[in-house]
């Protein structure tokens, strides 16, 4: 075992509402749970695609926003203490001899639990991707959807894409450093925040930075060294703009990504399961929420519940086989209540 | 009434379509390949159509918060919207779309 090993019961990979209600599910049965996620926060699609939205129908919530289910669901997993670990893509998951499961993320952390959960909802949140020829071969160098290292644009000429804060923000924070700064955008509209619309203007204004409406229509380069972007503006003209960096900013999409490498009989692209433990294909490996089908599944947060509760008794019976586990309400166990702290 | 939604490969369906529902929801229905992550709470822009130039001024325009979204369409055409923010009605039988490549799943 390599010490940067992690152990415990149960390895969940993805940390939206089903992810981590399971959590709960699992501690009330004494299992610690470890989860990883390839956004920097939890919620999944509530946190990344409407935190705002309402949402209707959970029960007992009339309406509560995606952010909020989010916050409460943290607070009804915070006695179980689990872990997080964010901005990370499960790339495999491997059953070993002993009948556990190697987890390995892709930045090289390992993983070893008996037990996997897979509630990766509609899979991984990737950058979307303009749909612009050969865009892959400049993508990690010139190519880039966030930014890691700011010092990698230094006195590079600069292209950002988009109207929304990470393109705005970026434009304010790049261009003390870059040696030319554009930003296009299809209009003259920004969903950013308005002081940072405001400081934009004034650097356009200043003739630090240009500002063009209009849209990527091709790129021109070399090996992955961009040396122009051609920019299509909205009277249909096409501009030559010189560029070494280029950071398209259109929000991300979910790809499901390295789970179909794992060996799993999936079904149109969605993890197989039964209906009584939500078990996939492979023994101790579980599938619940948006990612798993069976006849009759419906893709709603609380199907996604009522599967964590079932998948954690199966779960416990394999990490703790020879223990004999009573069904306890939490309105009446003083030992379940003692989990939970209110005791 | 229906509406004829041009596939990736250029196939033309005529797909059986409800009043209320969401143009999305009858592509989705009829099983036409349709990503739609966000099921229709215009949080993703990947339901993308391009609307026949016949339509497109029958069509009820872009909301701010539609507008707001196909910010996120990496290539936005001028008769891109997103069909689940087109809901049926009399006035719409026989609309005529195509899906977008950034729609594809």
């Amino acid at each position: 075992m390599s010490k940067s090993e992690i152990s415990t019961d149960v390895i969940i990979i993805g940390a939206g509402p089903v992810g981590l209600f399971a959590v709960f599910e699992l501690g009330l049965l004494d299992l610690k749970c470890h989860l990883i996620d390839i956004l920097d926060r939890p919620g999944g699609q509530c946190a990344e695609l409407y935190p705002e939205k309402p949402i209707y129908d959970i029960p007992g919530f009339p309406v509560i926003s995606g952010q909020e289910l989010t916050d409460n669901l943290m607070k009804q997993i915070k006695p179980f203490n689990p872990e997080f670990h964010y901005n990370r893509m499960v790339e495999k998951v491997e059953k070993l001899k002993d009948g556990t499961f190697k987890v390995v993320t892709d930045e090289g952390e390992v993983f070893r639990a008996p037990v996997v959960v897979i509630a990766a909802g509609g899979g991984s949140f990737q950058p979307k991707r303009p749909p612009v020829e050969n865009i892959e071969q400049y993508e990690g160098k010139s190519v880039q959807y966030s930014v890691r290292r700011i010092e990698e644009f230094r006195d590079q000429d600069v292209l950002i894409v988009g109207g929304g804060d990470s393109a705005l923000d970026w434009v304010l924070n790049l261009q003390p450093i870059a040696k030319s700064l554009t930003l296009v955008h299809r209009r003259d509209v920004f969903r950013a925040a308005t002081s940072s619309v405001n400081e934009m203007l004034a650097l356009v204004d200043a003739g630090k930075i240009d500002f063009i409406l209009g849209q990527i229509a091709s790129l021109e380069g070399e090996g992955d060294e961009l040396s122009a972007v051609n920019i299509k503006s909205k009277a249909g003209d096409i501009r030559n703009i010189p560029t070494t960096r280029l950071l398209p900013f259109f929000g991300l999409t979910m790809k499901l990504g390295p789970v179909a490498d794992w060996g799993l009989e999936l079904n149109d692209n969605l993890i197989a399961v039964d209906t009584e433990k939500f078990e996939t294909s492979i023994k101790g490996m579980f599938a619940i929420g948006d990612i798993n089908y069976y006849p009759g599944k419906l893709k709603l947060i609380l199907s996604g519940f009522h599967e964590a509760a079932l998948m954690s008794q199966a779960a416990k019976k394999i990490i703790n086989p020879d223990e004999r586990v009573i069904f306890q309400y939490t309105t009446s166990s003083t030992k379940l209540q003692k989990k939970l702290g209110v005791k | 009434m229906k509406i004829f939604v041009t596939d990736y490969d250029g196939k033309v369906h005529e797909l059986e379509a409800l009043e209320g529902w969401r143009v999305m929801e009858v592509i989705r229905d009829w099983g036409q390949d349709i990503k739609a992550e966000c099921g229709g709470a215009c949080a993703c822009a990947t339901c993308e159509v391009y609307v026949d130039e016949d339509w497109v001024s029958k069509l009820i325009p872009a909301s701010k918060e539609e507008e707001n979204m196909l910010d996120l369409v990496p290539n936005v055409e001028a008769n891109s919207r997103l069909s689940c923010q087109i809901l049926m009605s009399e006035e719409l039988d026989g609309l005529k779309v195509t899906l977008a490549p950034n729609s594809k799943t």
